[in-house]
């Protein structure tokens, strides 16, 4: 078991025919499973045509009909990548990733209210991923994303974060000290996202084969916060938390679009703090993540 | 992306939203005209800076004589203005907003910004305009209305009251204050804002509703669809450094330690910076060389870094994914060379091919100190530099 993806999961890519799309997506196919996982892309001047002999069709709806696939990840440039997540949702996929860095933050708010609006209408609920994220592995089954396949070895351990390589250094000192993952989660830099701390801590809380969980944030906003009360209340597993920037001045955007401290909640030193009043084992030290969760287990 | 006030101003026209008639200028004669022209007998003479507290710092002065304007314009422009957001040194004014007076009856503030948590647009009103908003925050959140809208649907004309009777707009300017609202939000979405503040907004004795400031913030991700808004950038606002960072697509931010450091991805730069901290000394610099360093960039880096004359060392972290170590150390080693490199580097490298990586920086000739994790890598920087 693992969250949201295994190896019987089938995946679109959409934005596949463009540079960065078809670079990943053949990672993607060589890793564990992929060649299994990758069946279709998505573009519309190029439908009936094949790269790396997976077929591309004209929308996300009939390469889903065609070939059932649930999941699709998306790589479409800034200007039209909040239109490929909502041609996802329009499909009723379980899942749409978006890997696509710099999208203008009122498309994201528009399209989430959409998508918003349409589960409270009844239609079906997609979930997403990202923006700005590096995707989601389940190891020796299935990667979806950009990060380096082979620093993940399969075991228990769930890791979620809004940064890429961050996520990379927390797996490779797990791996380091002997500890696999169940999954790994990106869930991106972006202030306007989908899936959010919360909602990934507790799929690993409800996933059997996950034991303990790293969970990693940064300054800017009140995800970690949330998260760190739903935890408190309702986490039956180990976390080692970790919060980037507290060397981060107030009012600049730190790389990530929603890297920014903008009140005295959203700082790194509040955050740590009330992770910890919610029993994290919070650590200010991130070459210490693994070794801390080793030592709780 | 930031502008000025005088540009937020004709913004604001262009929306509809009441403004006071004023022209912008940037000499002493200049305002002088400007205060001819715009007639009356009051005047207020603005610093234009990219950073608010202006009144306090001494950068607005109410004139009531052109030989008034004349001096207040004279002794403003070329000034070091200081406020709370400038920093120690200030900020050079280069521009003038002159502008009519007006009969202020009452200041009230209001703005309207991106909520994260409701992922919504939330437009914050109160009746103490005028002041620092996060103060009245702090001391008297009840004083602060806020609505959250629904991008869908708009600011409704309910929602827009609900501010208006919340903050105490008289009776007779209610219809008014209803409208600049509704304005307000149409100019936040119409220019992909990331904030638009009127901080004073203000009743006049005859009724009317009008914006004394406006401050706009940018969404940098939706500028390739507002030319309009690229072409009101004034680098001269700006931190040199960082500009010509961005020309090499590096994300860099001063700070004002004397360890630079050089990462890949905002996260980790981060916890490199934290990690340098926690060992004692302060990093100099926030940079993310991003997925595709190549030697390029990463010699721009250096450069960048090395401009600062406070680096004592230089700290460099990478976790090769998709881009490798190997090409990264090429990089470094280029670099070092380059730009003669004649204070201690450290570099941590971890990921796709790590070992060639380190083989490279070992048989540069050049005296790099190699770390494996963060914490080793940060505690040799500060060693070295001590």
């Amino acid at each position: 078991m693992s969250i949201l993806i295994n190896k019987d999961t089938k995946v679109i890519t959409q934005g596949i025919t463009g540079k960065t799309g078809q670079f990943h997506t053949e990672k993607c196919q060589e890793y564990a499973n992929g060649k299994e996982c990758f069946v279709a892309g998505v573009n519309p001047k190029k439908a009936g045509e094949k790269i790396f002999d997976i077929p591309i069709y004209a929308s996300v709806k009939e390469a889903a009909g065609e070939t059932g696939a649930t999941v699709s990840v998306i790589y479409v440039p800034p200007a039209g990548a909040a239109a490929a997540i909502w041609e996802a949702v329009e499909a009723d996929l379980d899942l749409a990733i978006c890997i696509t860095e710099g999208i203008p933050v009122r498309d994201m708010l528009e399209v989430r209210n959409k998508m918003k609006a349409k589960v409270a209408a009844g239609g079906k609920e997609t979930l997403l991923l990202g923006p700005n994220c590096p995707g989601l592995i389940t190891p020796d089954e299935i990667k979806i994303g950009i990060m380096p396949g082979h620093i993940h070895r399969k075991g228990r351990i769930g890791v979620v974060s809004r940064s890429g390589t961050l996520t990379y250094e927390a797996v490779a000192q797990l791996t380091e000290i002997g500890l696999g993952q169940s999954s790994a989660v990106g869930i991106g830099g972006d202030p306007i996202n989908g899936l959010k701390h919360i909602d990934v801590m507790r799929m690993f809380n409800d996933d059997p084969d996950t034991d303990a969980v790293i969970m990693i944030g940064e300054i800017g906003g009140p995800d970690e916060a949330e998260a760190a009360q739903w935890c408190k209340a309702n986490m039956k597993k180990p976390i080692v938390g970790f919060i980037a920037g507290v060397t981060a001045p107030a009012g600049k955007r730190m790389g990530h679009a929603g890297a920014l401290i903008s009140g005295g909640a959203d700082t790194a030193d509040a955050k740590l703090a009330i992770m910890e009043e919610c029993g994290f084992t919070v650590t200010r030290n991130p070459s210490e993540m693994a070794k801390l969760l080793k030592a709780m287990l | 992306m930031k502008i000025h006030e005088y540009q937020g101003k004709q913004i604001l026209k262009k929306f509809g939203v009441t403004v006071p008639r004023g022209i912008h200028c940037t000499t002493v004669d200049d305002a002088v005209k400007a205060a001819e022209t715009l007639g009356g007998k009051v005047w207020v003479v603005k610093a234009q800076i990219h950073a608010g507290g202006r009144g306090k710092g001494g950068g607005v002065k109410v004139a009531k004589s052109l030989d008034e304007v004349r001096q207040y314009a004279g002794q403003i422009l070329g000034m070091q203005l200081i406020t709370h957001q400038t920093g120690p040194e200030g900020q050079k004014v280069r521009n003038l907003l002159i502008e009519e007076g007006a009969d202020i009856k009452h200041e009230y503030y209001v703005a309207a910004l991106t909520d994260r948590a409701t992922q919504k647009v939330a437009i914050m009103a109160s009746s103490e305009g005028g002041m620092d908003i996060e103060e009245v925050a702090h001391s008297t959140p009840e004083k602060i209305i806020k609505v959250f809208v629904d991008p869908l649907t708009g600011l409704t004309d309910e929602q827009a009251l609900t501010l208006a009777k919340g903050i105490g707009i008289p009776e007779g300017s209610v219809a008014q204050a209803v409208d600049t609202f509704k304005k307000l939000y149409t100019t936040y979405m119409e220019t992909d804002a990331s904030l638009a503040e009127i901080n004073p907004l203000i009743h006049e004795g005859d009724g009317t509703i009008k914006a004394l400031d406006a401050k706009f913030n940018f969404d940098s991700n939706a500028l390739f669809r507002h030319p309009e808004i690229v072409e009101m950038r004034d680098l001269d606002e700006e931190d040199a450094d960082e500009i010509e960072a961005s020309k090499f697509d590096l994300a860099y931010i001063s700070l004002d330690g004397n360890i630079g450091c050089l990462v890949n991805g905002a996260g980790l730069a981060m916890a490199t910076m934290d990690t340098i901290k926690l060992f004692g000394a302060e990093p100099a610099n926030f940079l993310d060389v991003g997925g595709g360093a190549t030697t390029e960039k990463v010699t721009e880096a250096f450069k960048i870094m090395l401009k600062n004359p406070k680096v004592k060392g230089i700290l460099v972290n990478i976790f090769g994914g998709i881009m490798r170590c190997d090409t990264i150390a090429t990089g470094v080693v280029t670099a070092a060379k380059e730009v003669h490199l004649s204070v201690p580097l450290v570099v941590r490298m971890k990921g796709t091919n790590e070992e060639i990586g380190k083989q490279i920086l070992r048989d540069s000739g050049l005296p790099i100190i190699a770390a494996d994790t963060m914490a080793e890598a940060a505690q040799k920087i500060v060693d070295a530099v001590k």
